[in-house]
């Protein structure tokens, strides 16, 4: 007879999520409830007193213009770095999934730049960007207007999203190729055999078999993109020039953790749960009623 | 068996005895924001401070910045589990000073019986830090100010042999120094502490209303009705005609490594860089510092100190003060002076440590000559409204404001006025927060 083992008794039950439950409430909920406190009141960096202030750090944080710029910076960047690091990843992935040769050791080499800290990745970037003394300042020195991102806002924000795409295509790439994997061999065989073109088949047999993992990276990617965004801001451009890489957590951080104004942070990370709340629920809602996971 | 025995109470009883004898020695922490050469400075302050008596020891433990070590010790001291003595930076003395948090650099010295002679510092270092009753809460620690680096080769270029004493002598040096081929006559970040702060102290010229906000936290950030606006108006126009160049450490070079490398000819920055051109310099480069420039016609004012002061928070044992309070005399002794100031390019904070370090010829020999200029520049007049400080709260805010309005206007985003008067409106919006915050709370 095939032994099972099962357990009758609840509480073991509790017992084995408990640790899971405890860091989820001191990691997560805890944290999230005190930043909704603080984003109510006035708090005091150093303690010794608060003053309830109700929606006022709300009021102050939408009435500023360089808060909005924050928000659709944020989004342009979430837009921008999804499009690339999805698109270059697939691109790869496709690539190395029909064994092109040395598929093997591209392979190995397109899966590096996610093994790269942000940190390190942007360090190496800011030197090969850096218009006086870097890699492209050989490139620009006959018209330095063309490229400085010390000065030109636009010219950061290119800067920032090739980075963070560099990194996340890498991302991107271990999981389209996996899903490509996964797809049977007969299936892409049967469509040779009848004719289908390479294009084609990407088309209308692997795309179609791999929505799942694309609407996964697709939420993880938006989401990432507004939170991991900030190690690289933070080494590169420090949110400028002129705040024209200041992204929504870059700003929480400075405001409080720099400038000390715990509240007005407080309520700009309230804020920034409910813009990715909203957006993943969207996500959920609209597009993944068209997935189909079989 | 039995050896196994004897091996662990062999064992037990060095644990024992060791333990014994660290408990002799009080143990205390402090932190601070210094990293890199100047942080193994600090560390060796420590080391001598251990070696030279057997009650206590301190561990001094590098926080990364002085944004972390204030950051860090806040968290701490929430959590209570903060550090006996903490570093904190200029922008970060009025947030501590409004706070419960600290125990008072006097009181702490006096329950602990050392007597501190408080008129022995240099007065611009001690009227930075202290209360509106002039009492001093925590202790002048890495003190700097701003001064005038250049470039005496390409001075002796163009036939001068003397630093400009005014801005408008430097503006014409810069033209001479780029008609003689110079690429960067100067190098410029935008530097808001040297550009507007120093600036305005050594021209006497206020930067907010109340005394710079030492009166009051209704102060009002008012730049945009001083002569700062000219300045930088100018430093606009030197920079479109390629007089100034903009050198961060996004363009690929800082301007101490630009101008420690000779590219650019002169710059403005603390004197605590003094050791790091020496010691990066293009070999043989003949250099100097000189006291910031001012405006013709005007009379020379103090500049203002830059740097940290060390603070004891509050939550420690009574041995552990005394062991803080024991530290404290230990650095303000003339001979701590000398050997911190000679391992780094701080100055000494009292008088006496500065007396005692020209009585050692110090400032005669040729890597520190030139350093007494910095001395000489916070002692330059009597202390004025416009020259104690800058005590306003939210001042790191502010700071990055201004320095965002210069790089738009730098990018010909928007003009001088627009850019500075945008900066002000924001900077008084952070001051009215703050404001509120404190509500109701006296400055002390």
């Amino acid at each position: 007879m095939e032994k099972r083992a099962t357990f009758s008794n609840a509480s073991i039950g509790v017992l084995f999520v408990a640790p899971q439950i405890l860091l989820v409430f001191t990691f997560f909920y805890w944290p999230t409830g005190a930043a909704l406190f603080w984003a109510f009141t006035l708090e005091r960096p150093w303690g010794g007193g608060n003053e309830w202030v109700g929606l006022d750090n709300f009021r102050q944080v939408f009435a500023d213009r360089a808060y909005w710029a924050s928000i659709t910076r944020s989004l342009v960047f979430a837009g921008a770095t999804t499009f690339l690091a999805m698109g270059f990843g697939l691109l790869l992935a496709v690539a190395c999934d029909r064994g092109l040769k040395f598929y093997q050791g591209f392979r190995t080499v397109f899966v590096w730049p996610y093994a790269v800290v942000a940190p390190a990745a942007a360090l190496a970037f800011r030197f090969i960007f850096a218009p006086d003394a870097g890699i492209f300042s050989a490139l620009v020195k006959s018209n330095p207007e063309f490229w400085n991102p010390a000065q030109n806002g636009y010219h950061a924000m290119v800067m920032v999203i090739v980075c963070y795409s560099w990194k996340y295509a890498a991302y991107c790439f271990i999981f389209f190729l996996a899903a490509l994997q996964a797809i049977p061999r007969s299936v892409i065989e049967a469509s040779a055999m009848d004719g289908a073109g390479v294009l084609r088949r990407v088309r209308d047999i692997q795309l179609p078999l791999i929505t799942p993992t694309f609407f996964f990276l697709l939420v993880i990617s938006i989401t990432d993109s507004f939170q991991d965004s900030f190690s690289i801001v933070d080494v590169m451009t420090d949110g400028g020039p002129a705040k024209a890489t200041e992204f929504m957590v870059y700003k929480i951080y400075f405001d409080g953790f720099r400038g000390l104004d715990y509240s007005g942070a407080a309520a700009q990370s309230i804020v920034l749960m409910f813009l990715m709340i909203v957006l993943t629920f969207f996500q959920f809602r609209f597009i993944e009623r068209r997935i189909h996971y079989s | 068996m039995k050896s196994k025995l004897i091996a662990t109470a062999a064992t037990l009883l060095l644990a024992a005895t060791t333990s014994a004898f660290s408990a002799e020695r009080v143990k205390f922490e402090m932190w601070h924001g210094l990293t890199g050469d100047l942080g193994s400075a600090v560390e060796e302050v420590c080391k001598r401070f251990n070696d030279s008596q057997t009650a206590y020891e301190i561990t001094c433990t590098s926080q990364g910045s002085y944004d972390n070590a204030l950051q860090n010790a806040i968290a701490a001291y929430r959590a209570k589990k903060n550090p006996t003595i903490v570093q904190v930076f200029d922008a970060g003395t009025l947030d501590l000073l409004l706070s419960e948090a600290y125990v008072p650099a006097g009181k702490l010295m006096e329950d602990n019986g050392y007597k501190i002679n408080w008129s022995d510092y240099v007065p611009a270092i001690s009227n930075y830090y202290a209360d509106s009753k002039g009492v001093l809460n925590s202790f002048p620690f890495n003190s700097s100010t701003a001064m005038l680096y250049w470039n005496k080769d390409a001075f002796a270029k163009i036939g001068k042999s003397e630093a400009p004493k005014t801005w408008e002598e430097t503006f014409e040096t810069l033209k001479a120094l780029k008609t003689a081929g110079y690429e960067c006559p100067m190098a410029w970040d935008y530097g808001v502490w040297q550009t507007m702060e120093q600036f305005s102290a050594t021209n006497n010229i206020p930067i907010a209303t109340k005394g710079n906000g030492y009166q009051g936290l209704d102060a009002e950030f008012s730049v945009n009705k001083t002569k700062f606006v000219d300045i930088i108006k100018s430093m606009k126009k030197a920079y479109d005609d390629g007089l100034v160049k903009i050198k961060t450490q996004d363009t690929g070079a800082t301007i101490v490594q630009a101008f420690s490398n000779a590219d650019c000819q002169l710059m403005l920055s603390s004197i605590a860089d003094h050791g790091t051109v020496g010691k990066t310099q293009k070999p043989d480069m003949q250099w100097d510092v000189a006291m910031l420039p001012i405006l013709a016609g005007g009379e020379r004012h103090n500049s203002l100190v830059g740097g940290a002061s060390l603070w004891t928070l509050k939550g420690k044992s009574a041995d552990e003060y005394k062991g803080a309070a024991a530290f404290f005399n230990f650095i303000a002794q003339p001979d701590a002076a000398l050997f911190f100031s000679t391992r780094t390019g701080y100055i000494p904070v009292t008088t006496s440590g500065f007396e005692f370090m020209k009585a050692q010829g110090f400032y005669d020999k040729a890597p520190y000559k030139g350093r007494e200029l910095a001395i000489a520049s916070l002692n330059a007049s009597r202390i004025t409204e416009n020259t104690r400080g800058i005590r306003l709260g939210g001042y790191v805010q502010i700071r990055k404001e201004m320095r965002d309005a210069l790089v738009e206007i730098f990018a010909n985003k928007v003009s001088v006025e627009e850019g500075i008067n945008s900066a002000v409106e924001r900077s008084n919006a952070v001051l009215r927060k703050f404001e509120k915050t404190y509500g109701g709370k006296q400055l002390p």
